[in-house]
């Protein structure tokens, strides 16, 4: 079967059953692509994940993207990442659909309204684990002198005041992080 | 029916949908929560497109449909704000940034791996990225207790405990909570019927 084909059918399938975000596609791209059709080795896969980890957007996405480029260059990418959102979008404009026919009407409001705290405690999890992953070196929750990164501590500090007091945008706040957080590790080379 | 709230077909608005997606999904690492505390920081309080309920409710829907909830959640709101090509723009808006960039690290994979500033950049931005969930976290926390319904806040204190320190999938977590207010319209109904009888 034509590469093509077999690279949109492995991601039409990562898209439908990658239910729970990000890190729940990953084993499933590992099946379609390593142990399925044998598109790559297990080390190319695993390098595709630390990247796709480590640069902005779903990993989903991410891993769509890479793998359709290194195997079929322009056409491949295409194909792979519209084959990983097709279902996904088909089914969330339904629900989309239904959300706001329906959302008016008391009972979907009670529900909904039980659904919502769980959702502020997701997220938190979400920020904890990446504010582990950034203020800590060996990124377990560690209180060691030795294991704490000081300048990260001090750009959250510093970030969290500004977004709390000045509520500055979230982009500048991450672009800034970034800029500011690379000089200091630049200008002063013991710190890393 | 249609929903009110809708506007009719606007380029400004569609642009900024576009421009507002592709912003956030270029500045987001890590998994779909990120992006969605982002996307309600950037709609709800910097554009005030949507209310914050309505931004957690479109939220829970991304998370319990298949696909990655970045997408999923463009999708809804897009169509919130303008029809079925506000979805197009908004899907659009969220994953041209990451094919972009994917495309030429492919390319590029070996110079990109080995550069010092670039990864760096990557790891200390994550110190900005916390502090702005953190940021989200305390206003959607406070609303939760604003409510004052111990319901809402034992449920928000119990799922984070389930949620961080015994690893419960978010999964689990929305449907165990689907079915905890399921129950509660079964038994807002039962008391009223027994009241009226």
């Amino acid at each position: 079967m034509n590469t093509l084909i077999k690279l949109f059918i492995s991601f039409l399938q990562v898209g439908l059953f990658s239910v729970g975000g990000g890190y729940a596609a990953i084993p499933l791209i590992q099946n379609q692509i390593v142990n399925v059709w044998h598109l790559m080795s297990m080390e190319e896969f695993a390098d595709l994940i630390t990247i796709a980890e480590m640069t902005p957007g779903p990993i989903s996405i991410n891993s769509a993207t890479f793998v359709g480029m290194r195997l079929m260059g322009i056409p491949g990418a295409l194909l792979c990442t519209f084959g990983c959102i097709l279902m996904p979008f088909v089914i969330c404009l339904t629900l989309a659909y239904f959300y706001y026919k329906y959302r008016n009407f008391s009972g979907v409001q009670t529900v909904l309204g039980c659904l919502r705290p769980a959702v502020v405690s997701l997220i938190s999890c979400a920020g904890l684990s990446i504010l582990t992953l950034a203020i800590f070196r060996d990124g377990a929750v560690n209180f060691s002198l030795s294991n704490l990164k000081w300048v990260e501590i001090g750009l959250f500090a510093v970030c969290l005041f500004l977004l709390r007091k000045f509520k500055l945008g979230a982009i500048k706040i991450i672009l800034g992080s970034g800029v500011v957080g690379t000089l200091i590790y630049l200008l002063i080379p013991g710190l890393a | 029916m249609k929903n009110k709230n809708r506007k009719p077909l606007n380029g400004t608005m569609l642009w900024q949908l576009f421009a507002t997606m592709f912003s956030l999904s270029s500045c987001t690492f890590g998994g779909g929560f990120v992006i969605v505390s982002l996307m309600k920081k950037k709609v709800v309080e910097e554009r005030q497109w949507l209310e914050e309920d309505e931004m957690l409710d479109i939220t829970a829907i991304a998370q319990s449909s298949p696909g990655p909830i970045p997408v999923n959640a463009s999708v809804i709101l897009g169509y919130r704000l303008q029809g079925i090509v506000g979805s197009l723009v908004a899907v659009g808006g969220t994953i041209l940034p990451p094919m972009i960039l994917l495309s030429l690290i492919a390319v590029f994979y070996d110079w990109f791996r080995q550069n010092d500033v670039v990864n760096t950049a990557l790891t200390v931005m994550r110190a900005g990225v916390a502090a702005v969930i953190c940021d989200v976290v305390i206003n959607l926390a406070k609303n939760v207790l604003g409510t004052k319904k111990p319901l809402y806040i034992a449920l928000m204190v119990i799922t984070f405990i389930l949620g961080y320190f015994l690893d419960v999938s978010a999964m689990y977590i929305i449907l165990g909570c689907l079915a905890t207010g399921i129950l509660c319209v079964v038994f807002d109904q039962w008391k009223k019927r027994r009241n009226n009888g």
